[in-house]
């Protein structure tokens, strides 16, 4: 009995190695063809660079200088508007959780009530009036946008906080209010620490979601001087006629590499925030 | 904390993101709301036109088309993302080795933008279809299953992170009982795991009903909704799914805008009251813990 349990789990194992092999080969095929000649990367995908195919570092070379705004600059806005607005969410939601959990009178609950509603509304039942409220408020800048992002995302961020401050028993608040320290020192120096785990949770959830996000920015920058890398991938693919296939998957790896980088350095995390974003359902 | 004390702090702790969210949420929703009984080019020039634009948007065949589209593509791609999620978080927590090594994998495409992925995706399943001198903007039966396996790929590995939480947090002492009583492999599945589960498979279904109801990057990035089909002097795009729909109508025709608005409102309440319905039904058949 034993045995045949220990013979099945190699083969499950085997079995599971394989899938993975499979599960994961896209993102080499993507970067064994960034070494390789425009021409060969559409003959034949799935062959390694030969001594005729390959080119080395060229397809890189072109593809950060390639088209009409340089890769540098999507990747600045992509970092900033990221780092920024995931930053002005993590800060004010926070606070606005707890003063609404807290005071709790109608007012509160109706902000409450809305950014529960603001969940289930799909982006393009708002998309163009968006635009063009972020367009009168000259919000359409790397900075404005980050007015948006907080906007658009306060309604799951305020909900999880919320979950949260629940459970924090309010004895920790008074003594705090006996020793005399006010709202705002109460919140810095007591509530928000004790937020950590679901400060980490919503902040990995926002990255992911900001940093992948093609439809808003695209819609609310102003395109001409603002791009993110979602943004400016798509515009190499659509708008240059033929398309430099070379130079688009040496971008592919180039936008892949920092978040593999932010996987592999806050995988715990990320897998705990997704089970505590999960229980929002 | 002294609630008479806290509430004059209003302006400080509330105000930045309530303002935001108008900014960002209220307004822009209200308007849009607005604007799909109106006429209009710009937000300056509408004009009211009652239900006209919704009208329309129900007699526009390329929506309904979409729609149709869609409501397949949902029931695939939910059923399949968690019938596999499922099957592997089952396997990794049966104590395999390197279980930690596979979750990695699997969940690694997650991170990854839905306009990346319709590339990565686009170059492999061109790359296949070349064999046979086609590819995937020709052929719509090969649009919707590239979208079905970019989807699944994508994913599959979040799902599982819930699934396996949610396996891990079964009560060892149940199994034990279902052994004493003598139960199959089979039987303890459907009669001890899926019941404890139900909490993970109602997250997940709503989780992956709404991402897939919802798909526009992918959509965008892999197809385009490619190929157009002339039908009565109109172009339908066989694999064009209703966000695509909406924003086609929005931006490839300045005079469509009103019916636009119209369809993402539809859009809107098509998500609500799917995504309710949804929870509503998995969570009756949620156990008492």
């Amino acid at each position: 009995m034993f045995k045949k349990n220990a013979i099945g789990k190699t083969i499950t194992t085997i079995i599971m190695t394989l899938i993975s092999v499979v599960y994961i080969s896209p993102i080499f095929i993507v970067l064994m063809n960034s070494f390789k000649l425009k021409t060969s990367i559409s003959a034949s995908p799935f062959v390694l660079p030969g001594a005729e195919s390959y080119v080395g570092l060229e397809n890189y070379m072109r593809g950060i200088t390639f088209g009409d705004y340089p890769f540098y600059k999507s990747v600045m806005y992509s970092i900033f508007i990221t780092v920024f607005s995931t930053l002005a969410i993590l800060l004010f939601t926070s606070m606005t959780a707890w003063y609404i959990t807290r005071v709790d009178n109608k007012i509160c609950r109706g902000i409450y009530y809305f950014c529960v509603f603001s969940m289930i509304v799909p982006f393009q039942m708002v998309m163009y009036t968006l635009s063009k409220t972020a367009d009168t408020l000259n919000l359409s800048n790397p900075v404005g946008i980050i007015v948006v992002y907080l906007g658009f995302g306060a309604g799951l961020a305020v909900f999880m906080f919320c979950g949260f401050v629940k459970s924090i028993p309010l004895e920790i608040e008074e003594a705090a209010n006996i020793d005399g320290c006010g709202p705002i020192r109460t919140f810095f120096g007591i509530v928000l620490p004790i937020m950590k785990p679901t400060l980490i949770s919503v902040c990995i959830l926002e990255t992911m979601w900001i940093w992948n996000d093609y439809l808003l920015p695209y819609l609310v920058l102003d395109i001409k001087n603002y791009r993110t890398i979602p943004i400016h991938i798509q515009y190499l693919n659509g708008s240059y006629g033929q398309s430099d296939i070379g130079a688009i998957m040496a971008l592919i790896v180039l936008s892949i590499i920092p978040i593999v980088v932010f996987y592999f350095t806050c995988q715990k995390h990320i897998i705990k925030g997704i089970m505590a974003g999960a229980v929002k359902g | 904390m002294n609630k008479r004390q806290l509430k004059f702090y209003f302006p400080i702790f509330v105000l930045p993101t309530f303002a935001a969210f108008c900014i960002g949420f209220i307004y822009p929703f209200l308007h849009g709301v607005y604007l799909s009984f109106c006429k209009f080019k710009t937000t300056s020039d509408a004009t009211w036109v009652g239900i006209q634009n919704y009208i329309d948007a129900f007699q526009d065949p390329s929506f309904l088309h979409a729609f149709a589209f869609t409501a397949v593509f949902t029931v695939v791609s939910v059923v399949l993302i968690n019938v596999l999620a499922f099957t592997v978080a089952h396997v990794l927590t049966g104590g395999i080795k390197g279980a930690n090594a596979f979750r990695t994998v699997f969940f690694m495409p997650n991170l990854i933008g839905g306009v990346i992925l319709g590339y990565i995706w686009q170059l492999i399943f061109n790359g296949i279809l070349q064999n046979w001198s086609t590819n995937i903007k020709l052929n719509s039966t090969f649009g919707f299953w590239g979208l079905i396996i970019l989807l699944c790929w994508q994913q599959i590995g979040y799902m599982m992170i819930i699934y396996i939480s949610g396996l891990n947090s079964i009560p060892e002492s149940l199994y034990e009982a279902a052994k004493v009583d003598g139960a199959t492999k089979w039987q303890t599945l459907r009669k001890v795991t899926l019941p404890m589960m139900m909490p993970s498979i109602t997250i997940c279904t709503f989780l992956s009903l709404t991402n897939s109801f919802k798909l526009f990057d992918q959509n965008l990035a892999l197809t385009a909704g490619e190929p157009g089909l002339q039908v009565g002097g109109e172009t339908i795009y066989q694999t064009e799914m209703l966000a695509l729909n909406i924003y086609n109508t929005f931006y490839q025709n300045a005079n469509t805008r009103g019916v636009g608005q119209a369809k993402a409102v539809v859009f809107f309440l098509l998500v609500a009251v799917i995504g309710l319905a949804q929870l509503y039904f998995t969570r009756k058949r949620e156990v008492q813990q």
